[in-house]
């Protein structure tokens, strides 16, 4: 007995150790590229993916990789040949990206890395992938940070200085709404980023911000508390930059509080789970911005929509339109690249110009950010509700 | 009283009930640790995916049509026979090979349980199922909301709690379970089959992480393979703190960590959360090394 006694606190310390270390695993910088890079392959085209399959943002990756992978099929060969395509899953976390990255450049050779969609996520990778020259395109990442990694980096879809801007001025504007709390994922660059440009924006406006610190990290499931020092401010709305697991859970929690203002969030809510964990009363009444709409009345919108149902039996998401554009921005950088080495296949991805996707026109700047436009969704139970559209 | 000083006091109120709701949870899970560890001393760091497999045989049973009724004692038996399996198939055959083997046998076993979930059930959390028995309503009284759910878990709990008091103080199966604590070969001697109590104790201890899972899955509207893990730890800390081997000190050491962790969260910066957590555990334990409610037992000579 008394031995045992004697190894708990060491146990208890290993404990913690393990649940803070979650928290702070950085990836090593020196992890050096070949010294030698192995000739890539001439018989086909190998993209590489890296996207949350499993985790708390699983539904994102799964459906990225539905529409690239519809996207493959309706682009067929290019410059003569097949196209292959290499999935990795990150787990939705920084480390596993960074791992798979260097995977797919030391052990398959790809051609070009595609992903991934949180922001803390690609940033992990990023690094490994500029160092190596390997063009990285993220089609769903919208941290300002992401590309400016390098110029192998680039992005199909608008940042988070547009997003932010575009909520900033839907809540003041077309809300008329003055006073705003911010909750931020203190886990989370996306997060981070959102919340300092929507509070420059607001503020500028003519708004209030509450001063104070009101965050969460991934993975909590308990915000009654945080939510009650939210209420004791009397906001008149809630800048929420988070993700759709988190901020289900949240809403759910903050309309049983009888907390009845709207909640704000960006790309980071749009998916189907989070009607699911917010349930009939979390969900109504509250805004997004996003990339895409399924209700969209353009032809060729329709027509993705109509071939994505048919094939997975439920609508698309934003992040499938995402992905779907991103491999065709891809296959269209790889027709223009003439000869297929890392660096022409980057400098055609760069050089992508007024591509028309069903996520809008795409053209990649001189930052390698995309320029299009955002739309604002209102949540409802039924699904996401086409609100308006903003041009950049 | 001020509006400022009675808004002060609502809020207290919360972040006190949240805390009990939440150390409640912690309390259900930390007394399998405890009783496990006081029978055979091990630490069985696999619990906190017993209260994960108790959420999902209630999610699944829920999702089936079957009432609250039916589906939550189902979950607790569900995980309780899943801990008997564990503990006959893993922990007996090395139960004699000391103590450091089965500490990595317990971490092993909770990583493939977590990760055979994910790959079987999936990863992504699910929303749990519409209860046909039970209506969620909150009640208000001021300022302060109260929901059915935190009434069903805090009386669940204390229910449960007082159930488990009574079968280990009042009854045989009680009394031979303290006694495979106190001396397991003397126990043994005396006709007990120590065997019989060992897994009686692990599916004691399951079922009651198992009916905390189910709570949880209704508490929050969300049920994951990984959803043991922080829970798990926490309840292990909850143990430490209140005295490992002592069912009220789990109880105790339990609620202790819930409402520290909201007060924390409510009154200062939610980022400290867990520092707060296990910095009240470090220094409970440098001037407590026993728990809470530990006694100092002196080295036999």
């Amino acid at each position: 007995m008394k031995k045992a006694l004697r190894l708990l606190p060491l146990m208890t310390v290993l404990a913690a150790l393990t649940m803070f270390s979650q928290g702070c695993k950085k990836e090593d910088k020196k992890a050096a590229a070949p010294a030698v890079k192995a000739a890539l392959s001439a018989t086909e085209i190998v993209i590489g993916a890296v996207f949350p399959m499993t985790g708390p943002i699983a539904t994102y990756g799964q459906e990225s990789v539905n529409g690239m992978k519809m996207a493959l099929k309706k682009v067929g060969n290019v410059a003569g040949l097949p196209i292959r395509l290499i999935v990795e899953d990150n787990k939705g976390e920084p480390v596993e990206s960074a791992n798979a990255v260097k995977k797919l450049i030391n052990v398959d050779n790809v051609h070009l890395i595609v992903g991934s969609v949180a922001s803390s996520n690609t940033l992990a990778g990023a690094p490994i992938a500029q160092q190596a020259r390997v063009p990285l395109m993220t089609p769903a990442s919208t941290n300002e940070t992401v590309t400016q990694t390098g110029n192998y980096i680039s992005r199909t879809c608008f940042t988070d200085a547009f997003q932010g801007v575009v909520m900033a001025k839907f809540a003041y504007e077309s809300l008329n709404k003055k006073k705003a709390i911010i909750i931020v994922d203190n886990s989370s660059d996306y997060s981070k980023g959102l919340a300092a440009v929507f509070k420059k924006k607001f503020v500028e406006l003519g708004g209030t911000v509450v001063d104070g610190t009101f965050t969460y990290v991934q993975k909590d499931t308990d915000f009654r508390s945080l939510l009650r020092k939210v209420k004791r401010e009397g906001p008149d709305v809630v800048w929420l930059p988070g993700y759709y697991t988190e901020v289900g859970l949240m809403l759910n929690q903050a309309r049983s509080m009888g907390m009845d203002l709207p909640f704000l969030g960006g790309d980071g809510w749009d998916s189907p789970k989070l009607q699911e964990l917010a349930g009939e009363n979390g969900i109504k009444g509250n805004y997004i911005s996003s990339h895409f709409s399924p209700d969209d009345e353009d032809p060729m919108v329709q027509g993705f929509v109509k071939e994505y149902v048919a094939t997975y039996g439920q609508k698309p998401g934003a992040m499938a339109a995402l992905g779907y554009d991103g491999v065709l921005v891809v296959a269209d950088a790889l027709k223009r690249a003439g000869t297929l080495t890392h660096k022409s296949i980057s400098e055609a991805i760069n050089s992508t110009k007024d591509f028309v996707g069903i996520t809008g026109s795409i053209t990649i700047d001189e930052n390698r950010n995309a320029r299009k436009a955002a739309v604002v969704l209102e949540t409802t139970s039924t699904g996401m509700k086409f609100k308006q559209k903003v041009m950049p | 009283m001020s509006e400022e000083t009675t808004f002060f006091f609502y809020d207290l109120a919360t972040y006190l009930l949240n805390g009990i709701t939440q150390g409640s949870v912690y309390a259900l899970v930390a007394l399998g640790y405890t009783m496990v560890y006081g029978i055979i001393k091990l630490i069985n760091f696999a619990h906190g995916e017993f209260y994960m497999i108790g959420a999902f045989i209630g999610f699944y049973c829920i999702a089936a049509g079957m009432p609250l009724w039916m589906a939550f004692p189902c979950a607790m038996i569900g995980s309780g026979l899943v801990a008997i399996t564990v503990e006959r198939i893993v922990y007996r055959p090395i139960r004699y090979a000391g103590r450091i083997p089965a500490l990595i046998t317990a971490l092993g076993t909770s990583l493939l349980f977590q990760y055979a979930g994910q790959n079987i059930i999936g990863a992504d959390p699910k929303a749990f199922p519409k209860v046909t028995d039970f209506e969620n309503q909150t009640y208000k009284f001021g300022e302060l909301y109260i929901s059915t759910n935190q009434i069903v878990i805090i009386s669940t709990t204390f229910i449960l709690m007082v159930f488990l008091y009574w079968l280990v103080n009042h009854t045989r199966t009680g009394k031979a379970m303290r006694a495979t604590s106190f001396d397991k070969n003397a126990a043994e001697l005396m006709g007990i089959d120590t065997n019989k109590i060992i897994s009686f104790t692990f599916f004691l201890g399951a079922s009651l992480a198992g009916a905390a899972g189910v709570l949880v899955g209704m508490y929050y509207n969300s049920v994951e393979p990984m959803m043991g893990l922080i829970p798990g730890l926490k309840a292990f800390v909850a143990a430490v703190l209140g005295g490992i081997g002592i069912i009220p000190g789990a109880v105790l050491g339990g609620l202790v960590l819930g409402i520290a962790e909201n007060l924390v969260v409510g009154f200062w910066v939610s980022t400290y959360r867990d520092a707060i957590a296990f910095g009240i555990l470090i220094l409970i334990l440098l001037f407590k090394p026993s728990g809470l409610l530990g006694k100092n037992t002196k080295e036999k000579v």
